[in-house]
This record gives structure tokens, sequence and C-alpha cells, in this order.
């Protein structure tokens, strides 16, 4: 069969869900332009000049609808609306809008096909253009998978530049002067005898003049603030404590409630006795939810605190209880039923792998929680027939559909305001905390109700990233490498997270081998197979998905088969990578570390490469083995990102990347004993402290056209870089994370 | 009760027991201390009494025995205290949830050891988490006050 006949067999993915229902009407669908939400709440003399530009009399508000989780979200989008519309930066405003289908986002859906990022082939690309249409026919206002950057790149400046035509249009208007006369400058039009009109002053106008379709664009020699480090907008409000997080609400009559939910997730509550909590001081209300309770008081504490004394018999967890017996089912995954996908397969894997010599490994990786500092939380109003809700979230429009669902309003009745989260790292792309302040709402209408998890609860009811294990089998042949056959077995996080927004995908999840099957090395021969397991408890996407996990799987190995065959660890997979850009990461690292000098006595240098979100990334991780244990010297790190938008956001979000896979990597994972996740707080589930920090340097190629998001794609090579490391200093191939449970850290 | 918050005193009616975050959060309306943790591993919620960092999610509000000092109280935005001045001007925050627990708690380092060493650094500020990973521009901002805060005694 032709290589396009077998991808169209594999089905499109997310694609194919996508344009389910009808291709012709998927394209109607994404041909008319859905309407501009701004246009229903417009108050007097403002005006909507695109989706993202609302202007009144007292200036300009940009509309951001991707939430800021940390990322610098807003900061971002402003800047690119800003550009284009001449916008002093101390003017900027920003409000991230209603949940709206014009918001949608075409780039989010790319990451679930099943193409290597680095196929420019005409069915990727196609496949490509298809994950727009469909992101647009879904409605699809989602804020992951690196995202941001590479849609709104050019939407949000054609929008900024689309507002500044309208209002040379109202200039014009209203001077007489030829719109060619005019210029826009620092938040205002200014005519040819140097008056200076401001966007404010030309709102009434601007109100009743048709926006154009498109408008150029400037060119980038003329960019102020794109390519610069501007100082993000909530920077001196999270430094003063008066940046508002959802948590932070505060509103007349309001009333503070606490839920507590059998741990065993999807569990029911079989009794409980609530007596002694009924008469805790400040309990307003105790009300039965979905598989547990929600407390009402007039204070968190007071509801935390009442929480605590009630007595439950929960029901049991509806998978294997204990970590043990999970990874149990997953070890009897690697099964043909349980096959998932089979996207690499080159050369002839089974003849080059029989005989002596083949080398096999089995590798594993933990549940891991998300944990933002931030436990989740909602404040939610239910009154006179209407609904208002205030959270943090990634997926809006999923909230109103699910809210509408819970209480039968209608959308027009129902009213999400975004906040601004403290983390999410995907945590807020679910929505069971607020369907449960719905239903503390909805048996106790009429106040505000600031529902708050306790840490326990967070760190109990989260879904995780995944658990997973590989079997590697490779050979190696004349000093290289020459076969290498990876197995991954893995829970479907996309199932499973699509599967409570009632989406269900028809073929193989993408996520199961991400960062394993399309990584750009040409090995003679080489196959990546993905397993199903099935759910076991609920998982979810966790900063860099299935890359997170499969890193390690497929590099750590990698670099075992490498040094099985006497290669430089660096050499070889420069010459194993086919891939221009991903070339150039791989040698910016081996420069930024001396790699090949003599690290020093007891000192090991281990690197490692992933390619995610469509960016290539290497790390060099450098440690030494004290007689305390191990500790990591420094890191450095060359990502290729095409475009660096904000230098200083990038440098943060590469550096927390890598201090995340890092911290992870050394120390933390969720067990379960009882079907209940065993890491109830920090104390067991900490990843870095300040102390551990290593020396990071980090650089930034931008040898491609592509623009990319950059808050994933250094976590993936964190884990394997530093097991790398700690094989080259100590000798000790360490095959499962955390790596604290064979080597100790400093 | 009487609670002294940035220099204001409160009169506030609530058990002993309520941690000190509670009070300041729900009761007066004092969000800049977070809730992160509730058991003083991740330093969130950090204030001063009497100029000492502590954690106020553990701290029962009965034996508050001194004046506090939440993040509001060290600086505002038009006026920042030097270490606020210094963590904006190393963009040091991302989602900024654990921020205003590490801001005070370099305050407080400051405060007794004007010139502190990477490892006082460390030793000090490990107690406070962040989930970001900020650490590294925590630490050069830290280290930016410090100079800055010389530079104005001298
Ligand atoms: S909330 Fe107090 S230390 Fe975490
Ligand atoms: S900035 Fe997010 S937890 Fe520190």
């Amino acid at each position: 069969m032709s290589r396009a006949g077998k991808i169209a067999r594999r089905t499109f993915l997310i694609g194919s869900a996508a344009v389910a229902g009808g291709v012709a009407f998927g394209i109607y669908a994404y041909k008319r332009t859905p309407t501009n939400p701004l246009l229903r709440n417009l108050g007097d003399g403002q005006a909507a000049l695109t989706p993202y530009v609302r202007l009144d009399q007292s200036g300009v508000t940009i509309i951001t609808p991707r939430a800021d989780v940390g990322q610098g979200a807003y900061s971002v989008q402003a800047a690119l609306v800003a550009e284009e519309l001449d916008l002093p930066w101390e003017q900027i405003k920003v409000d991230p809008g209603p949940p709206s289908a014009a918001y949608y986002n075409g780039k989010v859906l790319a990451e679930g096909l099943p193409f290597a990022a680095t196929d420019n082939g005409p069915l990727a690309r196609n496949a490509r253009v298809l994950g727009d249409v469909g992101g647009k026919f879904l409605g699809l206002q989602i804020t992951g998978g690196s995202s941001t950057v590479p849609d709104a790149y050019e939407k949000l400046r054609v929008a900024g530049a689309v507002a500044r035509e309208v209002l040379l249009l109202a200039a014009a208007r209203q001077t007489g002067i030829a719109k060619a006369d005019l210029r826009t400058r620092n938040g205002a039009v200014v005519t040819p005898d140097g008056r200076s009109l401001s966007y404010a002053s030309l709102a009434a106008t601007a109100a009743q003049i048709d926006p154009p379709a498109t408008a150029t664009l400037k060119p980038e020699s003329e960019w102020r603030y794109l390519g610069k480090s501007m100082r993000r907008i909530d920077m001196v409000a999270k430094c003063t404590g008066t940046a508002v997080f959802g948590i932070d609400l505060r509103m007349p009559g309001m009333v503070y409630a606490t839920v507590r939910t059998n741990p065993r997730l999807g569990g029911g509550m079989k009794n409980h006795d609530p007596s002694a909590a009924a008469a805790s001081k400040g309990v307003l209300k105790i009300v039965p939810i979905t598989a547990g309770v929600g407390v009402i008081a007039d204070n968190t504490w007071r509801a935390f605190k009442a929480a605590n004394v009630i007595k439950f018999d929960w029901g049991p967890a509806p998978y294997p209880p204990t970590t043990a017996a999970m990874f149990e089912t997953v070890g009897t995954s690697f099964v043909p039923a349980r096959q998932d996908s089979r996207f690499k397969n080159e050369g002839n894997i089974e003849a080059a792998l029989t005989g002596t010599g083949v080398i096999e490994a089995e590798y594993k990786v933990p549940y891991l929680a998300h944990a933002p500092l931030e436990p989740m939380n909602a404040v939610v109003q239910l009154k006179d027939g209407r609904l208002d809700i205030w959270t943090g979230t990634q997926i809006p429009m999923f909230m109103m559909a699910m809210a509408a669902s819970m209480t039968g309003l209608r959308a027009e009745n129902i009213h999400l305001h975004a906040q601004m989260s403290g983390g999410s790292f995907g945590a807020r792309l679910e929505d069971d905390y607020v369907r449960q302040a719905i239903e503390l709402a909805k048996a106790f209408p009429g106040p505000p109700i600031k529902m708050t998890w306790t840490r326990e609860e967070d760190m109990t009811h989260d879904f995780p990233r995944p658990l997973a294990m590989a079997r590697m089998r490779g050979a190696v042949k004349d000093g290289h490498v020459d076969a290498y056959d990876l197995s991954i077995a893995c829970p479907s996080v996309t199932a499973s997270q699509l599967g409570r927004q009632n989406l269900s995908i028809p073929g193989p999840d993408v996520a199961i081998v991400a960062g394993a099957w399309d990584q750009p090395f040409k090995i003679p021969n080489y196959r990546v197979t993905g397993y199903r397991v099935p759910e076991l408890v609920p998982v979810s996407s966790w900063r860099s998905v299935g890359a997170s996990g499969n890193g390690f799987l497929h590099d750590g190995f990698l670099d075992e088969l490498i040094h099985a065959a006497g290669a430089d660890p660096l050499k070889e997979r420069l010459r194993l990578c086919w891939h221009e850009p991903s070339r150039k990461v791989l040698e910016a690292v081996g420069e930024m570390s001396s790699w090949g000098s003599d690290p020093g006595k007891d000192r090991g240098r281990g690197i490692a490469f992933t390619l995610s979100f469509g960016v290539p990334a290497a790390e060099v991780v450098e440690v030494t083995n004290t007689p305390h244990g191990i500790r990591i010297d420094k890191v450095f790190v060359a990502v290729e990102v095409g475009r660096v938008l904000d230098p200083k956001n990038f440098d943060n979000q590469v550096r927390g990347g890598v201090i995340w896979g890092l911290g992870h990597a050394m120390n933390a994972e969720l067990t379960h004993a009882d079907g209940i996740a065993q890491q109830t707080n920090y104390h067991a589930f900490e990843a870095m402290r300040l102390y551990q920090v290593p020396l990071i340097e980090v650089r930034a190629l931008t040898n491609t056209n592509e623009v990319r998001g950059i808050g994933e794609p250094t976590v993936p090579p964190a884990a394997p870089a530093l097991a790398n490391a700690i094989f080259a200093a100590t000798g000790k191939r360490i095959r499962e994370l955390p790596l604290n449970k064979h080597i100790d850290f400093v | 009760m009487r609670l002294k918050v940035n220099a204001k005193t409160h009169e506030v009616n609530v058990e002993d027991d309520m941690p000190l975050l509670w009070v300041l959060r729900d009761e007066l309306g004092i969000t800049g201390p977070k809730y992160g943790c509730g058991i003083a591993m991740c330093g969130a919620c950090t204030v001063h009494v009497d100029g000492g960092a502590v954690r106020s999610c553990s701290l029962r509000v009965g034996d508050v025995s001194g004046e506090v000092t939440t993040i509001e109280g060290l600086g505002s935005p038009e006026a920042m205290h030097a270490v606020q001045a210094a963590w904006v001007e190393h963009q040091v925050a991302q989602c900024g949830y654990c921020q205003s627990g590490q801001i005070m708690a370099a305050a407080s380092l400051l405060m007794v050891n004007g010139e502190p060493t990477d490892e006082d650094i460390d030793r000090t500020m490990s107690a406070n988490l962040c989930r970001c990973g900020t650490y590294p521009r925590i630490r050069a901002a830290v280290k930016a006050a410090a100079a800055k805060l010389r530079e104005r005694r001298s």
C-alpha cells in the first residue's frame, strides 16, 4: 500500500474527529467567520474593532483569550496587537474576554496529528490545515500544547492592523483629511500639521465604520515591541501582592466552601456522618455532591476544619488499588490486541535483532501530579436564572457547555469570567472543580460561593500524567547504532481527557508515542510501537504531555546503545540526525558545554535531545558524584524556536521547563495504595528547591521560519540528560523515574 | 481580639486557633499572602511578625504577639520596597502565586543579613517553593536588592 494509503487508513485522529459529521459542513463553518462576541456586550460609545480590540472613551482594551497561567500569555498577546496598533506600552489594558468560538485555536490540534513536526510533505501540510479547520469548526478556544504564540502570531497582528485601519478611517472622517496623510503613533492618530487625536476620542466615529477584512502588517524592521524584552504587564501586580488570582476574589455576601470527594477517583460515597461538622463553627450548610459532600461556611478555614471531621465510607476504586498492580496491567499490555500505533517502522527490525548481541532493557515512568501552587478553586453564583462563574481555565468553551447542561440555562444566561491562575501545567484543562462549585450553587443559590480545594484534595484528586513502561531492544554494528526497537505502553491521555468532555477520538493516540516516534534520527532499523493501556486512574495533559515521559524512554535507551557501540554520545546523535535545525541545537550544546573536554574527577556529562511541539531541544547536564549524593552543577540548553518574541520571557520559560523536568525526574512520583494517591502535600512531592538549582545556560536558535511556543519543549530532554550524566559520572544506568529511587541527590 | 496589620489595627472576632493566614484573607480581605499547602511546606503564606518571616498558615492567630506586615505593607505599586523593585527589574514572576511569599522571605533575610552569600540565599530561600521554576531569577534579584539596600545605607 502507498504511504498515503497507509496514513489514510490510520485515520486522521483528531483531524478526523474534527471533520466527522461532514467535511462540507466543516468547511462551511470554517469559512463563515464566527461572530465577534464583543458586539453583544458593547456599552454606549464603545466599538469592537475586531474580536481582539475594544475601544471606548477611556481607550483601547486588548482581548487576550488565551489563559495566562504564568507563561506570560497576556503580555505576548497584548504585544502582538499593540505592535500593529501603535499603542504605548504603559497604556495597555487587557481583558480575557468572553468565551467564544471566535477565539478558536487553530494550532492546538497539530500536535495530535500522526505527522512528525519535521514532515513538510503535502499530506502533513494538508493535515495541519485540516487541524486549523477543525479548531475553528469545533470552536476550540483552548490554551495548551505550546500553541498560543504559533496561533496568535499572525492573527493578533492582523487584528491590531485592522483596528489601526479603522482608526485612520475614523480620523479621516472626523478631520476631513485624507487617510493617506494620517499616521498612527503612541495611541493616537497624528495629522500632517502635528495635531494628535487620541484613539479614545475617535471611539464614537470608529464604532460606525465597518472594519476592512484585512490590513497590511508592518515590516519587521519597524517593530518596537516584538523581539524585545517588555515588562510583563502583570509583573508589578504580582510583586506587590495586588494581582488578583481566582482564589483571591471577594464579593459582597460571599460565602466560602470546600469539598470532600472520594479519593478513589471514580468511586462513589457509600455513607457519611456529617453531624460533627454540622455543629462546627461557621458552617452554613453541608450538601451532598457527586461522590462526596460540600461544606459551605463563612470562612474558608472553617469550611476546611468542618470537612475534616466528617466521617466517610468511600466506595472502591474502579481500578487496581496499588501502583504495583497498575504497573502489572501496564506490563501485560505489550500484546497485539492493545497495539495502538506503529508510526515508525524503518529497515527490517526483526532481521536486525536476531542472533546474539541484542541489547534489551525495560524503563518505567510514574504518575505525576500537576500540583500548581494555587489549588483549584472557583467562585460560582446562581441567582435569578443567571449563572456566573469566576475561575482560571484553559477550556472556556467546554466549561460553558458543561455549565449549560448542568443548570439547563441558556448560554446567554451563563457568564464565565476568566481569572488569572497561579500555575496550571495542564491542571486547568479540566473542569471537575467547577462542576463541583456549580453543584454547590444549585444547592445554595443566591450568594457567590467561593469553593477552594485543600492542598490535600488537590493532590489526591488531580488527574495525573500517566504512568508508562517501555521495552526496548537494540543492536550496534561497527561502532554505530544499527537497530532500535522501542515499545511504549501507556494509558491514553487523549481518550481520558476528551472522554470527560464527551468527545471520542477514533484511531490511535499520538500522545502515547509523542517525543519518541517522531524523532529526527535515521537509524538503519528503527521501530516505535505504542500500546494502549486501559485507563486505570483518569489521566490528563501535564506540561509537555506524551513527550514528558517519552523523552526519557526514547533518549535514555538511545544513550545506552551509543555507549554499547563505543561511540561518543554527541557525535553519534549528530551522525544519526538528518534534520538540520536539530543538528544545530545538538552542535550548540556541544559547544556551550565544551563537550569532549575532561569534566573532572567524580564528574560526568550527559546529553539528551527531544523534538516536541515542533521544537528541537538539546540539553547537556553536568553532575558531580559527591559523598552525599549527586549534585547537578550545570545545564546547557539550546532550542530552535524560529523567532523569539520576548527574550526575557523566553529565557524564563526555558529555565522553568528545565527545572520542572529535572526536579520531577529527581524526586517526584504519585503512587497509589488502597486506590488513593499517597502524596498528599508538598512534603512528599516537591521537585526542585532553590538550593538544588544548577547554573543554566540558554541559547535560542532561529534558523527556521516556524514560530513556536516554548512553555513545554525543554521539559522532555531534561530527565534523560540527567540520567545520562549520572551514568557518565557513576557508571550506574537508571531506568526508572524518579531517579532518587536508585541514587541520592544532594 | 486586636490585630495590627500593615500599621492598621483591626478588631477581629475569631477563634484562637484560626491560622493567621485565614484571618488575613477571609476576615480582613488582605489577599497578598497565599494559601499553597497549609502545612508550612511551601512558603506562599509568608508574612512578617515584628519583622521576622513566619508561615501564616501554621501560626494560630491567638499566638500572634506582634505587628504583622504582609506583602501589601512592604511596599505598593507606586512605592515599591527594594526587594519588590528588584523582582520587577529581573522579571522574576511567572504565575506569580509564590512571589508574595518569596519576596517576604527575601526581605526578612536582608533585614538581618545585608550581605548574604550564595549559601545564605540558598538556605533561606529553599524553604519557599516555586512550581514555575523562577529560582535562578530569585537568586539574582535577592543579590540585586541586597546591593541596592547597601548602597542606600552607605
Ligand atoms: S501555605 Fe503556608 S507554607 Fe504553604
Ligand atoms: S511563579 Fe508560579 S509558583 Fe512561583
